[in-house]
């Protein structure tokens, strides 16, 4: 078990104490734990995605599907409209006697602008939702925090969550096989 | 720019074999160093042959420079184009660049809905293709706009003249299917790229390039909220992109099917057409990977396998394009109408551009046969000589479908030959240029290989030999 803490940042202001795992599992099994033990204002950071993880610190969200289809649904009623509104409305032409509304020419357009909105939105509400851009985050001051994008893996309780107390918590995260435990400052 | 090698162990760069998509010894720390390494490499100590191949394309990007101005000058008068034949050597490299960008959104969306492993390694790279596929595609038609300055008029915005483009015809399909498409495109490709400048950032010893990153990055922190929202959005985009490609290459044919020119006006256009931009693209993914693979030493993580498995893909779709081969001359003869028929006697035999047709039987249909052979498959010269010869039999494709059917049509009064002018091949050569050049600053200032998704093969690799062990 680990005894030292490194501290990183300006502790008067704690962020919270993070945790430093060699591999998925562990932080996997740690999550877990950590959730069980009632822990609620925590996060997890890892080199990749790691399936079940988000899961695992209670996070679920279905934000980014429902974004989606109302940016999908949005492109096509916008698309179709603006083939009918040109066509029927701002510049009738009659092409060999069809009925100005034909609707069934419409379709690639409408198609291509859902298609549009839809990824537009995907990407958009994916970045809005997580909060970026965002240049500063207070898990940037911990200096081994650079390998969360090599090859180390991560889980910070944050000084928010109302079970958080600085010395049961750290003693918690050290019973959790870390490589390492550090004090997050903001 | 400072190497950043310190921690990383030394892997052998070695070819596993035709069934591993990654080679033996890897961890998440040397992925991250083997594909950053190739960005913060010194300058002086890039691969000779990437300066030598820059040089080149840089030529042609300055010849490209060139032709355009002239055309600026002096109109599309100077290409080969009369009528009948008006869209000539435009419209073949419109639905040529087109039809390569289409293997991307193939690698990285359908491969991705259908979990295709040896995917990985190559889907970043190929995304980056199509990106600049699509921007060589699109200059074409605006090139070929008598006034490209007044391009902006193929948008329907309100403008003082009370007037709107036609959203019944394809023309207009197509400017949406190709905006869309290339918006699309950048959109995948960046979104793929946010966690990988996080890990530039992070590995930037030059504080220029750390900024740098650091603002492509968004301050993207590897959260595992982030993961879960990031990835949703990434299995959707992937999900839109997959019928988006489909419509874009069918959007492009209907360019043609709607029209009544015998040999144009066939329904086989669309899923032939989509299939030959399948194949086109993996020849073209192929004959970009196979030396970049070699000159930076990347054998271990773009292996036989992916080599195999491409090569595959270019024989199945390669098939289907032979069949719609086979099935528009039959419907030529089933139809009993004189002016099919007479399109096809012309294509194969009457007309002067018969030999273009038999040339193009021989690269897209005999050549790619050999592929059947495990010995070619496993040829990396042999697989990448027959990528070559697909790319120009799916450029003569065009040429035949777009030229030999202008050049005849129902009256012998309207009918005349095309000969491309020395202007023509100039801005086709010049696209070629700009294309490589894209592609060279690509591969040296990005990392052309997605390195988290590289972190989830070696821990689904770690995974499979913790449960053979």
């Amino acid at each position: 078990m680990l005894t030292e803490t490194k501290v990183f940042g300006q502790l008067g202001d704690l962020y919270g104490i993070m945790a430093e795992f060699d591999d998925p599992e562990s932080l996997l099994n740690a999550a877990t734990r950590a959730h069980s033990a009632g822990y609620r204002e925590m996060d997890a950071y890892t080199p990749m995605p790691v399936e079940g993880l988000a899961e695992a610190i209670g996070f679920r969200s279905n934000w980014v599907q429902r974004l989606v289809f109302i940016g999908g649904l949005c492109g096509a009623t916008g698309g179709f409209m603006l083939c009918w509104w040109i066509t029927v409305i701002a510049y009738p032409h009659n092409v060999a006697g069809r009925p100005l509304n034909s609707w069934p020419a419409y379709v690639p357009i409408t198609f291509e602008s859902m298609v549009l909105i839809a990824c537009i939105t995907a990407v958009v509400g994916m970045l809005a939702l997580n909060g970026l851009p965002r240049p500063y985050h207070p898990v940037f001051n911990v200096e081994e925090f650079a390998r969360a994008s090599r090859d180390k893996f991560f889980l910070c309780i944050e000084a928010s969550d109302p079970m958080f107390d600085l010395d049961a918590t750290r003693d918690f995260l050290k019973h959790l096989n870390p490589r390492e435990v550090m004090d997050v400052g903001s | 720019m400072e190497p950043e090698d310190q921690d990383s162990k030394a892997v052998a760069t070695l070819d596993p074999g035709p069934d591993k998509v990654i080679g033996p010894g890897h961890d998440y720390g040397t992925v991250t160093d083997e594909i950053g390494g190739v960005v913060f490499r010194p300058f002086l100590k890039t691969p000779p042959q990437m300066f030598i191949g820059f040089a080149c394309a840089f030529l042609l990007v300055n010849l490209f420079i060139v032709a355009v101005t002239w055309l600026f000058v002096r109109g599309v008068g100077i290409w080969g184009i009369v009528i009948p034949v008006a869209w000539g050597f435009a419209i073949v490299n419109f639905v040529w660049w087109i039809g390569i960008g289409h293997a991307g959104t193939l690698i990285s969306a359908i491969l991705l809905l259908l979990k295709q492993d040896w995917r990985t390694s190559i889907n970043r790279f190929s995304e980056a293709m199509t990106l600049f596929a699509v921007a060589c595609a699109g200059m074409f038609p605006i090139l070929h706009l008598g006034r490209p300055w007044l391009a902006y008029w193929l948008l329907p915005y309100p403008n003082t003249m009370w007037l709107w483009p036609q959203p019944r015809s394809p023309l207009i399909w197509d400017v949406f299917a190709v905006s869309t498409y290339a918006t699309v495109s950048f959109i995948f490709w960046f979104t793929g790229l946010i966690p990988d400048f996080a890990t530039m950032r992070d590995k930037a010893g030059n504080p220029i390039a750390q900024k740098i990153f650091g603002v492509l990055a968004m301050g993207w922190r590897s959260s595992a909220r982030h993961w879960a929202r990031y990835q949703k959005a990434y299995l959707l985009l992937a999900g839109l992109s997959t019928p988006l490609v489909v419509s874009v290459h069918s959007v492009v044919s209907f360019d043609f099917a709607v029209a009544i020119l015998p040999g144009w006006h066939t329904t086989i256009f669309p899923p032939y057409f989509v299939a030959g931009a399948i194949y086109s693209g993996f020849a073209m993914v192929l004959t970009l990977a196979i030396p970049v693979r070699r000159w930076y030493h990347l054998e271990d993580l773009i292996t036989m396998r992916h080599i195999e498995c491409m090569s595959k893909v270019m024989l199945g779709t390669g098939l289907i394009v032979a069949y719609g081969y086979a099935m528009e001359a039959f419907m030529a003869w089933y139809s009993v109408d004189q002016f099919e028929r007479y399109a096809f006697v012309n294509r194969m035999w009457a007309g002067g551009y018969w030999w273009t047709y038999w040339v193009l039987i021989l690269c897209n249909i005999i050549i790619p046969q050999l592929l059947w052979s495990r010995r070619v498959r496993m040829s990396v010269p042999a697989v990448f000589v027959i990528a070559l010869v697909v790319n120009v039999g799916m450029w003569l494709e065009r040429f035949v479908i777009v030229v030999t059917s202008l050049t005849r049509d129902f009256v012998p009064s309207s009918w005349g030959m095309y000969y491309p002018t020395v202007w023509d091949w100039s801005t086709y050569a010049g696209t070629i240029g700009v294309f490589l050049a894209l592609m060279f600053l690509f591969v040296r200032g990005l990392p052309a290989i997605s390195i988290f998704e590289m972190r989830e093969v070696v821990h689904e690799t770690d995974a499979t030999h913790a449960h053979g062990d």
